[in-house]
């Protein structure tokens, strides 16, 4: 048995070396050179994905089986290195600003997007674990990130707590299925739990209630939700905008290969758990957020009902529902990015500001701002034409085709309810007399705003390329 | 037929309006000066290029004409556009008021004028694409996204109650859609297409229909609206201003009667049929209830707004009485509705342009002063009464022939409606024009203008030529009604032999 084939692993292995090296550059040059390091985190993370787009097609495995790279993997990995840079490049002005400009903020979020990438290529419980805490210690740190701030340490620590132990739950229940199949092999399992008895032994199913907690606690989906809003609006705006975008869609992307290649045989045993996690995911992300005045901590709420969404679509378990997932946290993820850049530039002139009812009048203000958090939060409420409605769109009609039509039927009624906060923002913007006004924008934010922007108002004219590739990108599963 | 896609191109000239506002610019003055003119022209623009429709338009097929598909989502959802006799003058009727509502605007709103001007542009596409879609999603992309330029419409330029009033229109319009939502998604796995024309001929399960007619139903009642979920209806009236009451009036409310038309009747034949006694049911309630509730109204846009609920009425009772009278009363009577409860908004804007109240109280005698304005509100008035002669009277006869042939009863209550209707239209009359001009602030007031002249005489005569001459407007929808209730009959035909198979 020779070296196992690591030209396969080549974009996790420059990104390790990428974080490395930054750390070097960081560490010698000292707090001055944040800037070229964060300019250069975003650089690599841009190869990198071109790397990982222009990679050999079809599915691969190598590290004894451990290890799998296909066009999935190929579709999630794009999305959270273009999620990270993005919120590198948010972060650099607010970090220089609020004085907390670090070196480490930018090689931390590296980490962060390493520990992804490895997640969304497991093939096996261990290197999913490995994945997970690679990322999860990152964003720990990056919580915790404003050391001063007695808010911050607080969500850090609370996050850090929540975390080991939703780390604990998922490493018992995968001792647990190791336990009861003798493997951790993706594979195995799938090849294990297809023709035996296995698939109703109890232990087994405990072992998988186990492993849902631990993922459902990273994607913040309801019983598991409550860090969300706290660490949402305690930890530094570009941390929350980080948190909010791809640590979500990584997690989804592994809940999605977890449930569906090894226990997809076991569909009728778990999909009865994710339909409830969805369905309180949904109400409470729908109901929770309409009393909130921090629009960070409304942000949170939000974050917890699209979850819910999005985990209808693998409630469905089924080809078309993943191509659903897939498309629905692209346009959430680039609505989200775009939000939080309106929420980076609410700074008055003493400082940030985080109170919804400082919105108010910014039609009048600052009508260009106004008009795409107009966009992006009817897009988040799932109105037509805009990305967001076409995101629910395909979820719904994988639930309504798996027959799961009273799952459809309270997703899109609690999308009433998430409405009302929403339109309530819109209220406050256009309906509203003007307060104080915002400090003029930076540059880099108003930019983001835009191309995020037009992505969600213009996707309606363009759909077809996120269409193709998502439905690509899910056939691998079911191959 | 044309060598041009006349649809799309009517569709969306208003949004290069909306382009060319947007590139205008200069202080606050000539910006909204600027944007008055473009929206102006633009508008007057589709209206023209729009009556080529209707002059290309052959009366004489049931089949949809102007079509243009292009794949858009794939999958089996096209970007399909197309228009039969039922759908074409309701986009004829939509160009008509455009311009009409800018010009009501023109001197009425002073704030953010840019603004209000790109919202009304969007809002035509939006309500033009309802009419023209031949795709299910296109049909919802249209007529949902219309939410949004409405609720900034009510919300922005709206009066005091403003935000009760868009949070209640965007809300409960927004429930009775999703429900309408899930509905085209189990059509469309049931189907595998979205497109209306192949979905018309699709026979679905009888057991499915009742469900599937019960989803649209929610959507369509809320934008009809009927009894008893109407009232967001007088809310929203009362607080937009006047050129949003009279777009709401006069095109969004038909876009309930549209669906049912479209959706609701070919392709739910059975669900139709079963629960055309609930929709008898309520329409008698709305015209009943809503005729005394205007009766007590203090407000004038309020009373308007009830009588509007009454008059929908109608429209849903000759909907589904299944008879060649009765659709085509029902689609006479809302292009009538259309024209006639919008120009009566226009003159209540007329005299809150004045005054800044619409309170029934605050006038009286304005005959002395306004002669030309009292001519005007007593054609508008006689013709929401359906006196003959006026458009208002050929749609309702022809939907009270209609019922009447399938329930004396219906007709009968319907009936009281047309009386009760009388009443509270001629005491608003009353009340406003006629008596002694004793109020200080009235004894000053101006007659109508230029303007108003302009924005008038072509309602006045429409709604005279529908009264006097129907014909054409009736020799457009011939063939497409019959069309509609030939399949109707024929899917009720095989829907009986399965239920006595199964019994």
């Amino acid at each position: 048995m020779g070296l196992p084939d690591f030209s396969i692993a080549l974009p996790e292995i420059i990104l390790a070396i990428a974080a490395m090296l930054l750390l070097m550059l960081g560490a010698f040059r000292g707090n001055g050179a944040t800037n070229p390091v964060s300019w250069l985190a975003v650089v690599i993370m841009v190869l990198v994905a071109i790397l990982v787009e222009t990679g050999s097609r079809g599915s691969v495995v190598s590290f004894e089986g451990l290890f799998r790279v296909d066009d999935f993997g190929r579709f999630v990995k794009v999305l959270c290195l273009g999620a990270s840079a993005l919120a590198i490049i948010m972060s650099i002005d607010f970090n220089r600003r609020e004085k907390l400009a670090r070196f480490e903020f930018p090689v931390l979020i590296v980490i962060a997007t390493l520990g992804m990438m490895v997640m969304i290529s497991a093939n096996d419980l261990i290197t999913m674990y490995m994945g997970i805490e690679l990322m999860s210690l990152s964003l720990y740190v990056t919580a915790a990130f404003r050391r001063d701030s007695v808010r911050s340490t607080e969500a850090g620590l609370k996050y850090f707590v929540l975390g080991a132990l939703s780390s604990g739950m998922l490493l018992y229940g995968a001792s647990l299925i190791y336990g009861f199949t003798g493997t951790t092999n993706f594979d195995a399992l799938a090849a294990a739990l297809s023709h035996t008895d296995k698939a109703t032994d109890i232990g087994l199913l405990i072992g998988l209630v186990f492993l849902i907690a631990g993922l459902a606690f990273k994607v913040s989906a309801v019983p598991f939700h409550m860090w969300a809003p706290d660490v949402y609006e305690g930890v530094p705006t570009p941390v929350t905008a980080f948190f909010a975008a791809a640590p979500k869609v990584a997690a989804i992307a592994l809940f999605l290969r977890v449930f569906i290649s090894p226990f997809g045989d076991l569909v009728s045993q778990w999909q009865q758990i994710i339909v409830f996690v969805s369905i309180a995911s949904m109400i409470l992300g729908a109901f929770a957020a309409i009393n909130q005045k921090n629009i960070k901590r409304l942000m949170a709420y939000s974050s917890i009902g699209h979850i819910g969404y999005a985990l209808v679509g693998l409630a469905a378990g089924t080809e078309e529902g993943v191509r659903g997932v897939l498309i629905y946290m692209t346009i959430y993820v680039i609505m989200n990015i775009g939000t939080f850049a309106c929420i980076l530039s609410m700074r008055q002139r003493d400082g940030m500001v985080e109170d919804i009812s400082k919105l108010a009048g910014l039609s009048k203000t600052r009508p260009w701002m106004a008009f795409f958090l107009l966009v992006f939060m009817f897009s988040l409420a799932g109105i037509p034409p805009l990305a967001g409605f076409f995101g629910k769109f395909y979820i719904f009609i994988a639930a309504v085709n798996a027959g799961l039509v009273p799952l459809a039927v309270v997703g899109l009624v609690t999308s009433v309810v998430g409405a009302f906060y929403y339109i309530r923002i819109v209220k406050i913007m256009y309906f509203d007399d003007p307060a104080e006004g915002f400090v003029p924008l930076s540059r880099t934010q108003s930019v983001i705003m835009t191309v995020a922007g037009l992505f969600v108002g213009l996707f309606v004219l363009f759909p077809a390329p996120l269409l193709e590739s998502a439905k690509a990108a899910a056939a691998v599963l079911f191959s | 037929m044309l060598d041009w896609p006349i649809l799309s191109t009517v569709t969306f000239l208003p949004l290069v309006g909306v382009l060319l506002i947007l590139l205008t610019s200069g202080n606050e003055q000539s910006a909204a000066r600027n944007a008055r003119w473009v929206a102006l022209w633009t508008t007057l623009f589709t209206f023209f290029v729009s009556l080529f429709i209707w002059l290309n338009f052959d009366n004489g097929t049931a089949d949809f004409q102007f079509v243009e598909k292009t794949s858009w989502l794939g999958g089996g959802v096209n970007y399909h556009m197309g228009v039969d006799g039922i759908s074409m003058l309701f986009i004829i009727l939509t160009t008509l008021l455009m311009p009409l509502c800018i010009l009501a605007s023109w001197n009425a709103i002073t704030v953010r004028v840019r603004e209000y001007m790109i919202a009304f542009l969007i809002m035509e596409t939006l309500m033009i694409g309802v009419f023209c879609a031949l795709d299910m999603i296109l049909f919802y992309l249209f007529f949902e996204a219309g939410l949004i330029p409405m609720f900034l419409i009510i919300g922005i330029w709206g009066g005091a109650q403003r935000v009760y009033a868009s949070f209640k229109f965007f809300l409960y319009t927004l429930i009775g859609s999703v429900l309408m939502l899930v509905a085209m998604i189990t059509m469309y796995y049931v189907a595998g297409t979205t497109d209306i024309p192949t979905l018309m001929a699709f026979h679905f399960d009888p057991d499915l229909q009742l469900w599937l007619w019960l989803a649209f139903f929610a959507s369509f009642a809320v934008k009809v609206p009927m009894w008893p979920v109407h009232t967001w209806l007088p809310d929203a009236h009362v607080q937009a201003p006047t050129a949003g009451s009279v777009i709401l009036a006069g095109v969004l409310l038909k876009m309930g009667g549209y669906g049912f038309l479209r959706f609701s009747i070919p392709m739910f034949p059975h669900g139709s049929d079963y629960f055309a006694p609930l929709v008898f049911a309520l329409s008698v309630v709305a015209i009943i209830y809503t005729s005394l509730v205007a009766l007590v109204q203090k407000d004038m846009k309020k009373l308007i707004a009830y009588s509007s609920v009454a008059h929908m009425g109608f429209i849903t009772i000759g909907i589904f009485t299944f008879t060649t009278q009765g659709l085509e009363g029902g689609i006479l009577q809302m292009l009538s509705h259309g024209i006639v409860s919008g120009a009566l908004f226009l003159c209540v804007g007329v005299v809150y342009d004045r005054m800044h109240t619409r309170e029934i109280a605050r006038y009286g005698g304005l005959v002395h002063r306004m002669p030309r304005y009292a001519v005007i509100f007593m054609v508008f008035t006689m013709a929401t009464i359906g006196l003959p002669g006026t458009s208002g009277f050929v749609g309702e006869f022809l939907i009270l022939i209609g019922t009447y042939q399938v329930s004396s009863l219906v007709a009968f209550l319907a009936t009281t409606g047309v009386i009760l209707g009388a009443a509270y239209s001629l005491w608003l009359y009353r009340r406003v024009v006629f008596g002694e001009l004793v109020k200080e602030d009235l004894k000053d007031i101006m007659d109508v203008n230029k303007r108003e002249i302009i924005i008038f005489a072509p309602l006045i005569v429409i709604a005279l030529w529908m009264g006097i001459y129907p014909t054409p407007f009736l020799n457009v929808m011939h063939a497409s009604v019959d069309n509609l209730l030939d399949h109707h009959q024929t899917a009720m035909q095989a829907i009986q032999t399965i239920l006595n198979a199964a019994n």
